[in-house]
């Protein structure tokens, strides 16, 4: 088997390595790929929808489409792994673990025994619980609201530097699984529960491909947002910026939900009482 | 020898990007632990990302991002002075479709070491010979 | 494009995505694919893909490991190859 994979993949390279002469040198100006549409990308993207950051304009505007499917990928990602995963509450596990916060004594009660009441003597504890560190709990406490801004200064400022929807969008899962990690599921659960992160989910697709229809109500065609500039009270090639923004909130939107919806169905193998 | 010499400058970068793609298939081949399968095909998504933007770079490009795009400042811009942004904008959704599909197998590995209890691949074929013998 | 550091950033891509590959602890593979990702988001910066390099730091790098991490703590880091 390891003889068959080693000469599959040799004959695969020999075969590429044979190809690679046939490519255009490597920073080329006169390659075929820079030839017909990027040109006309890179020109007319300052007249056209007044972004500097040429990515964003392609991404959001020309390539609408594209994006507005890969959301959709992204989304159904997080629906198939919520699908396969998920177990329901009813199928408790065998026993649950609880700590007496002021003796530090823990309990260990098996499925069918009473559970203590919902107060403060008592708190739900993971079965791998190791004692709350002082300084991990104190760092993520401080730097997971500055992660957040980050994020929504990526989001917000991807028209003029590097970033956008997608990247700020991930950056603020990164910094919802950060406060998980460091506290636990429970916890976060009760922030941003798994309904909350699915209905996000599906509402950053809607805002992404309302925008779209909204703009064939007006009478331009679908993701042509300078069909917004009545609505906004701004010239067309404004209405194309101020749209591409709209779309990458809503693109933001979505990415930040599954990603923190995948996390929780991941790290807790489907139960959602325990996490990392 | 001079001849050689801006023959591999020209091409190194894609010979890299081959042999990026020889240790994902490889790996996605003959590696029998599915882990170690899913990462060999990140190696591999992420070569093929890399294919791209070598293509879509220019000597003598800035970065994609037009400079005095707006005021008095402003010119007009040409073509030759900015990187072709056409294949990073593909790749940038691919990358954030990669980490889905990640997402997805991994979710698919913990399913199948729920129902066998590993994950190597000729341990999860001996146990399903022993429930149904053929 | 400065290819003298180039050429060092692609090999130690390439070290990364070997020894990634060859560990014998699923742990190990995990963050040794993190190292990976951060190499290749050094190398596209070097090559002015600016908002790739940007996303490939928060996916790739990021939320990838995390994704791992959680796997392998869910299932087990034993492997035999």
């Amino acid at each position: 088997m390891r003889a068959l994979g080693l000469a599959t993949v040799f004959c695969f390279g020999a075969i590429l390595f044979y190809i690679s002469f046939d490519f255009p040198g490597w920073g080329d100006e006169n390659s075929p790929a820079s030839q017909h549409v990027s040109p006309y990308y890179i020109e007319h993207t300052m007249d056209d929808t007044s972004v500097p950051n040429i990515v964003t304009a392609i991404l959001a505007d020309y390539r609408g489409y594209d994006t507005l499917f890969e959301t959709a990928v992204i989304f159904s990602a997080g629906l198939a792994c919520f699908f396969l995963l998920r177990i329901p509450e009813r199928q408790a596990p065998p026993a649950r673990f609880y700590r007496h916060l002021a003796t530090g004594i823990t309990f260990r009660i098996e499925k069918g025994g009473r559970l203590p009441e919902d107060t403060d003597e008592f708190e739900r504890i993971d079965s791998v619980w190791v004692p709350y560190d002082v300084i991990i709990g104190m760092t993520c406490r401080l730097v997971v609201p500055f992660i957040q801004l980050f994020a929504l200064y990526v989001i917000a400022h991807g028209h003029h530097s590097p970033g956008g929807g997608f990247q700020g969008g991930v950056i603020f899962g990164a910094a919802i699984i950060l406060f998980a990690i460091s506290n636990n599921l429970r916890r976060t659960l009760k922030r941003m529960s798994e309904k909350t992160s699915a209905l996000l989910g599906s509402l950053g697709v809607l805002i992404y491909a309302g925008t779209g229809i909204l703009c064939m109500v007006l009478g331009a065609g679908f993701l042509n947002y300078s069909a917004l500039a009545s609505l906004l009270g701004v010239d067309p090639v404004s209405a194309r910026s101020h749209g591409i923004l709209i779309v990458e909130i809503g693109v933001g939107i979505a990415v930040t939900a599954v990603m923190v919806w995948i996390y929780y169905n991941l790290s807790s193998a489907g139960r959602q009482d325990e996490g990392l | 020898m001079e001849a050689l010499g801006s023959l591999i400058l020209a091409k190194y970068n894609y010979w890299a990007v081959i042999a990026l793609l020889l240790i994902g298939l490889y790996a996605m081949i003959t590696k029998k632990n599915l882990v170690k399968k899913i990462i060999g095909m990140n190696i591999f998504q992420t070569a093929i990302i890399l294919f791209y933007v070598s293509i879509g770079s220019k000597k003598g490009a800035t970065i994609p991002i037009i400079t005095h795009g707006h005021g008095d400042a402003s010119h007009a811009v040409h073509s030759v002075e900015y990187i072709n942004p056409l294949p990073h904008v593909l790749m940038l959704t691919a990358i954030v479709v990669s980490v889905a599909t990640l997402g997805v197998a991994l979710a698919l590995a913990m399913k199948v070491y729920s129902q066998y209890g590993t994950l190597e691949e000729d341990e999860i074929r001996e146990k399903i010979m022993e429930s149904e013998p053929v | 494009m400065i290819w003298p550091l180039d050429i060092i950033i692609l090999t130690i891509v390439i070290i990364c995505g070997i020894a990634a590959i060859s560990i014998k602890d699923l742990l190990g593979a995990a963050i040794m694919f993190g190292a990976y990702s951060f190499m290749m988001c050094l190398l596209w910066s070097v090559m002015g893909a600016v908002d790739v390099a940007f996303t490939e730091a928060s996916v790739g790098a990021g939320v990838s490991t995390v994704f791992f991490v959680a796997a392998v703590f869910r299932t087990t880091r034993r492997t035999r190859d």
